[in-house]
């Protein structure tokens, strides 16, 4: 299969790979995927005091297209307030990575990781958690 | 300088010898004849260069000239050799014995003669890849016909115990075919000491040309005899019509008498490379080879890496051309067929690479091969969180994914 550039771009240098502490109160994490599945996504944000992510961090397990979009979605999270990172949305990363079809999944999921990781902020801080978040751990 | 990318996929086709390609050009340009042209010189020509292939052929693997029938690849010859069993032994019985991790030219062959009424047991494989003698005895009944059991696996190059289920097969009164594709031309194929009545083999996967292969047919001890599967001229003893593919089969021939000549120096040459590929591919934590080390091929080698994904794998490893045990089928990658029937689980046979090696491989490419594997597996393991919680101790099957 072909990969865009740059989806080799991010697969060959991904930004913001990493851990952040999630015992910390004020970084969420969510993790979406499963291993059978072929793809694990881990996406970790830090919000400051004004909700806004100071930091986002990732890990995946998957393929080229996987990486890039969890790639991505750390470098576009990252001085957005949790709100307007909710509106994130998986066809702007289709878009960006000009994935094919088949590969829609991979943003699909790391849409769902940015979601996981918004929500499980939320709960830890007392906010009412996200609606279509609940699936999620 | 080394040439990227390095062809390490050689179970799925060889490059050709240029001796074989030497031997074949005068049999496309002047001796074009048709081997069956018994009237002139041209066909003269082309007929006793087939002959002079049966011989280097029939050396090769310990049979008569007489016996070889050629086809256009293995599958071809393992769809004769099967249902051209299974017609022509209809009065006998209806029921053959094959295993899982065939090659999908005998399974679907079989899966074919289920449709047509046939019964089809397929033997499961232990963890090594190798059936059960056991298990194979107690599947024989008296309707039994034929046991098609491949003698090297194209996946994990596995080598089944020929000469235990031939025994068997000749006791019992059934004939014994097999799938040579990956064998013949690697390590000695004897269809005698073997025991053989049938066996199926490939240029392209022994330095040979694509498009030409061959039926081995026992002719003596039993005589064999299977039902053409294409009606026509009545050519290959009336078993395989069709004018025969004259520089191709020049071309087999040839390789079958370099593969005889030189099978020792391309065994030591091949699992000389192959073992020190595999030692320090092992050296990554976590790597497994999949398939039994000792009864394998000497040219191959299957690990997986666990923790990493098959398709990042691929991508990470671009300057090598080998397999992963991911069957990148149109939208979602199929694990294969053969490493779930060694038992592994579907994220492990997805972080799989096959590697064959050919007698053209060099120490620097292995070189390379190490070194680019280590790096990719380790890169991604940074950036997989499996990889961070099977560090930290935690049990992945503990945790409830999310699937979707
Ligand atoms: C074990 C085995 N059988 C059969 C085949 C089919 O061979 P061919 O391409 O000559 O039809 C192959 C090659 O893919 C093989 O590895």
């Amino acid at each position: 299969m072909a990969y865009s550039d740059k989806v080799i771009d991010h697969y060959s240098n991904p930004r913001n790979v990493g851990t952040l502490d999630k015992s910390k109160a004020n970084v969420g994490t969510g993790l979406v995927g499963a291993p059978e599945c072929g793809d694990v996504m881990r996406l970790q944000i830090e919000v400051d005091e004004n909700q806004v992510i100071t930091d986002a961090k990732f890990k995946t397990f998957g393929c080229g297209s996987a990486i890039a979009s969890s790639s991505l979605a750390t470098e576009w999270l990252k001085g957005k307030s949790i709100n307007a990172a909710l509106s994130i949305d998986n066809m702007e990363i289709v878009e960006e990575l000009a994935l094919p079809p088949v590969k829609i999944h991979c943003s699909v999921l790391a849409e769902d990781a940015i979601k996981a990781a918004i929500n499980d902020y939320r709960v830890k801080n007392g906010l009412p958690a996200l609606e279509e978040a609940k699936a999620h751990h | 300088m080394l040439k990227l990318p390095i062809y390490l996929d050689n179970n799925a086709t060889t490059p050709m010898d240029p001796r074989v390609l030497e031997a074949m050009i005068p049999y496309m340009t002047e001796h074009f004849g048709n081997a069956a042209s018994r009237n002139h010189p041209f066909g003269w020509a082309a007929e006793e260069a087939v002959d002079y292939a049966r011989e280097q052929i029939a050396a090769l693997i310990n049979c008569n000239p007489k016996e070889i029938i050629f086809t256009s690849g293995a599958t071809e010859s393992d769809n004769l050799a099967i249902k051209g069993v299974f017609e022509m032994y209809a009065s006998k019985g209806n029921h053959i014995i094959t295993a899982t991790t065939e090659h999908k030219a005998v399974l679907d062959t079989c899966k074919h003669i289920e449709k047509l009424g046939g019964k089809v047991t397929y033997l499961p494989v232990d963890a090594e890849g190798l059936i059960n003698l056991q298990e194979l005895e107690a599947a024989i009944t008296d309707k039994t016909i034929l046991i098609a059991i491949m003698y090297g696996n194209n996946e994990v190059g596995v080598l089944q115990p020929i000469r235990e289920i031939s025994a068997m097969a000749k006791k019992r009164g059934i004939l014994f075919m097999t799938d040579g594709t990956q064998a013949v031309g690697k390590i000695p194929v004897d269809v005698e000491a073997d025991g053989i009545d049938l066996m199926a083999f490939t240029g392209h996967k022994m330095y040979g040309p694509k498009g030409i292969g061959a039926l081995y047919v026992r002719r003596k001890n039993p005589r064999v005899k299977v039902t053409a599967q294409m009606d026509g001229g009545g050519h290959e003893r009336g078993m395989r019509s069709g004018t025969l593919n004259v520089p191709g089969i020049v071309g087999l021939g040839k390789a079958c008498e370099l593969a005889r000549l030189e099978m020792q120096r391309d065994i030591e040459h091949t699992s000389r490379l192959r073992d020190r590929l595999e030692k320090e591919l092992l050296k990554i934590e976590e790597s497994y080879v999949n398939g039994s080390r000792e009864h394998r091929l000497p040219h191959v080698t299957n690990i997986s890496f666990k923790y990493v994904e098959g398709e990042g794998l691929m991508m990470g490893v671009k300057d090598l051309a080998v397999s992963s045990g991911s069957a990148c089928t149109s939208a979602s990658l199929e694990p294969s067929y053969v490493l779930k029937a060694l038992g592994l689980s579907d994220d492990l046979a997805h972080s799989s690479l096959r590697f064959g090696l050919s007698r053209f491989t060099t120490d620097e490419q292995i070189d390379y091969a190490i070194s680019h594997v280590t790096e990719a597996v380790n890169k991604l393991r940074e950036m997989s969180p499996l990889w961070e919680m099977f560090k930290e101790g935690i049990d992945l099957n503990s945790i409830e994914w999310a699937e979707h």
